[in-house]
């Protein structure tokens, strides 16, 4: 049982670091509280595989620390930090059988055999393994293979956090969902933290209470998939979650308020406000296509778009427009469909986020 | 349905086939053909039938030979495969100083069958060579020509010299093709040095060494040129394995029939000792029902 702390940690794989550009992981500090299911989100190449090995023990952070509970982990060895890790392609003993595979790590702690026979046998019956336990690990099926490399995990009682890297990349769609489901069971079942890896933002919020999405080795926002949805922190997190992404208008500070070009965007007067504060130039609006207000006549605070192209997805349909030359996607709601070449939508201002160098502006409206 | 009958496919087969049969079978059908009859000049022969077969199987010196083969082969391979192992597991894995001893490792099996021989020649000498010479001056009365332990010891030495770095090359590439996530779990699995050998190593390396045994094995049962070269079958016939008895038959003395017979049972040997080893291994990695 352990609250994972991430003291000001940072990590470089170069030997002299010029600027940020050279750090992995940015500097950052976070707090994973003990039970807790966690998941770090985000493209290739962000960060998060690193931040995870830094965090299992298998990577020695440049800058910072690592702190279980009390203890600063830095330097010790994955062996010596009572985790798990679960690999993105599943990683069992070949030449054992499944319940040697579950007992090995018991083993190597020098368990007595009576104790190891009664735990393997818990273990194996939550993954459904129980029938699969004298059949050799190297015949199973990939997400066979990959309950047993958790399975070891589960075995050891002095485990306090498991880590997940991806693990659900080579199992077939249908078992991915069962998986998924264990894997939440478990969670309730044990008291575990547990922190997952992936870039599949429906795998990630099935699986966490809170998100940490990670861009260009920064956590860019850390929250409940809820809060990632409805307030993106950052314009990345706007893009990446949600589908279609968030869409953003890059607009000009006029004397007047905010504008497109030419054509002024009315906003609420604290953004505005805000906006002129900040003396930033680059200034976003954005807003998710579920809340974009699209009606086929104009109306109160409507602007006219042109109409590119309506996708009918089956449940519901995406209708991509153009703001002048900016390129909008719109979810629509049942009923409506616009004909033609324009329309008239209305971008709700509670809906409209503010962004001013990538970074939400937190104003009280 | 209407199945078109037509039969112009065998002639796609035709060129495969007559190469197999000039490169094969016509070669080994005339050996049979010598085996079974007793030739006496170019038009003088007689049938014998298996007449060969029963006397080679029950002539002491090719018995002899036979033994000492399977002693040579058995003994190279239980040098060479550990030792082989135990290279590839100490060998860089990246870098200028993986490709460094790559290179040093490997230069043994640049060397022609015939010059090894020649080079330990020289070196085991007593008036000029290093080895021959310095374990003389150690106080030990080598002698390759003399003593039989020494011819077996300096043959078996050399081969391990020349063919270890083939199994070393094998795991070699067996070893780096492991991924580093299995290494990173048995950290986390607290797993031993031993138990990774043992539970990762080990199992990835059985198909390169399966691979690497059958080789070493085909080679060193068929080995010629270096106790040639070296030993020249002595002292006495001690160091004289299979091929060179068949050699001393079929050109020295042209005995073809007996050679001929001789040739099929050791082709047979090895076949069937391949055929068991494979298999076993094969039936180890099934699940036990």
């Amino acid at each position: 049982m352990a609250q994972i702390t991430l003291n000001a940690l940072a990590h470089t794989y170069s030997p002299d670091p010029a600027g940020p550009k050279d750090y992995a992981i940015r500097q950052m500090s976070h707090v994973w509280q003990q039970g807790g299911a966690y998941a770090l989100l985000g493209p290739s190449g962000c960060g998060k595989s690193t931040l995870l090995n830094i965090i299992s023990g298998l990577l020695e952070p440049s800058d910072g620390e690592v702190i279980f509970d009390d203890r600063i982990v830095n330097a010790l060895p994955p062996e010596e930090r009572n985790i798990a890790q679960v690999f993105q392609f599943p990683v069992i003993y070949d030449t054992m059988t499944v319940f040697d595979n579950l007992a090995f790590p018991l083993r190597n702690i020098k368990t007595p055999e009576a104790q190891i026979k009664g735990k393997v046998e818990e273990v194996a019956d939550i993954l459904d393994l129980t029938p699969l336990l004298s059949r050799k690990a190297k015949n199973l099926t990939a997400d066979e293979k990959q309950k047993v490399s958790m399975g070891r995990g589960l075995v050891r009682d002095d485990v306090s956090a498991i880590l997940f890297d991806e693990p659900l990349t080579v199992i077939d769609p249908q078992l991915k969902w069962k998986l998924r489901r264990k894997l939440k069971e478990i969670h309730q079942r044990f008291n575990i933290t547990m922190i997952y890896v992936t870039h599949d933002q429906l795998e990630a919020s099935t699986f966490a209470d809170k998100i940490a999405v990670m861009y260009e080795g920064q956590v860019v926002q850390f929250g409940t998939p809820r809060e990632l949805f409805e307030t993106p922190a950052h314009t990345f997190v706007g893009y990446f979650i949600g589908s279609p992404g968030m869409n953003f208008l890059e607009v000009t500070l006029t004397p007047q308020g905010l504008a497109f070009g030419t054509l002024p965007i009315p906003v609420a007067p604290a953004l505005l406000e805000a906006a002129r504060h900040s003396g930033s130039s680059n200034i976003k609006l954005g807003i998710r296509p579920e809340f974009i207000e699209v009606s086929e006549a104009p109306g109160d605070e409507t602007l006219a778009v042109e109409v590119e192209d309506v996708q009918d997805l089956g449940t519901y349909a995406i209708l991509s427009f153009r703001i002048g030359s900016a390129a909008f996607k719109a979810r629509l709601d049942e009923g409506v469909s616009p004909q033609g070449p324009r329309a008239h939508v209305r971008l709700p201002a509670e809906a409209t986020h503010l962004y001013i160098d990538e970074y939400r502006v937190e104003v009280t409206q | 349905m209407n199945k078109v009958q037509s039969n112009k496919a065998w002639f796609l087969v035709l060129p495969m086939l007559l190469l197999v049969a000039f490169s094969a079978i016509i070669p080994l059908m005339t050996v049979v053909n010598y085996s079974v009859q007793d030739v006496f000049d170019p038009n003088t022969r007689f049938f014998t039938g298996t007449e060969w077969f029963v006397a080679m199987l029950n002539d002491p010196a090719l018995q002899g030979a036979l033994l000492r083969q399977f002693a040579f082969s058995f003994t190279i391979l239980a040098i060479q495969i550990p030792l082989g192992i135990g290279i590839a597991l100490l060998m860089p894995k990246q870098g200028w100083r993986a490709s460094l001893v790559l290179i040093l490792v490997t230069l043994p099996l640049l060397i022609p069958w015939n010059v090894v021989g020649s080079i330990w020649q020289i070196f085991t000498r007593g008036d000029i060579g290093l080895m021959g010479w310095g374990l003389r001056e150690l106080g030990y009365g080598y002698n390759i020509t003399r003593n039989p332990l020494d011819a077996w010891a300096t043959i078996i030495l050399m081969d391990v010299w020349h063919w270890t770095p083939l199994i070393a090359l094998l795991c070699y590439s067996g070893l780096r093709s492991i991924p580093e996530a299995y290494y990173q779990a048995a950290r986390i699995d607290r797993a031993s040095r031993w138990a990774v050998f043992r539970y990762i190593q080990l199992p990835k390396l059985t198909n390169v060494l399966v691979i690497g045994v059958l080789l070493r094995f085909m080679h060193s049962f068929m080995i010629y040129a270096e106790p040639f070269v070296l030993t020249g079958g002595g002292p006495g016939s001690s160091t004289t394995f299979l091929s060179q008895s068949l050699a001393i038959m079929a050109i020295a003395q042209f005995d073809v029939g007996p050679s001929a017979a001789f040739s099929l049972i050791y082709f047979l040997i090895i076949l069937l000792v391949c055929w068991v080893f494979y298999t076993a291994i094969m039936n180890l990695q099934k699940d036990k029902s």
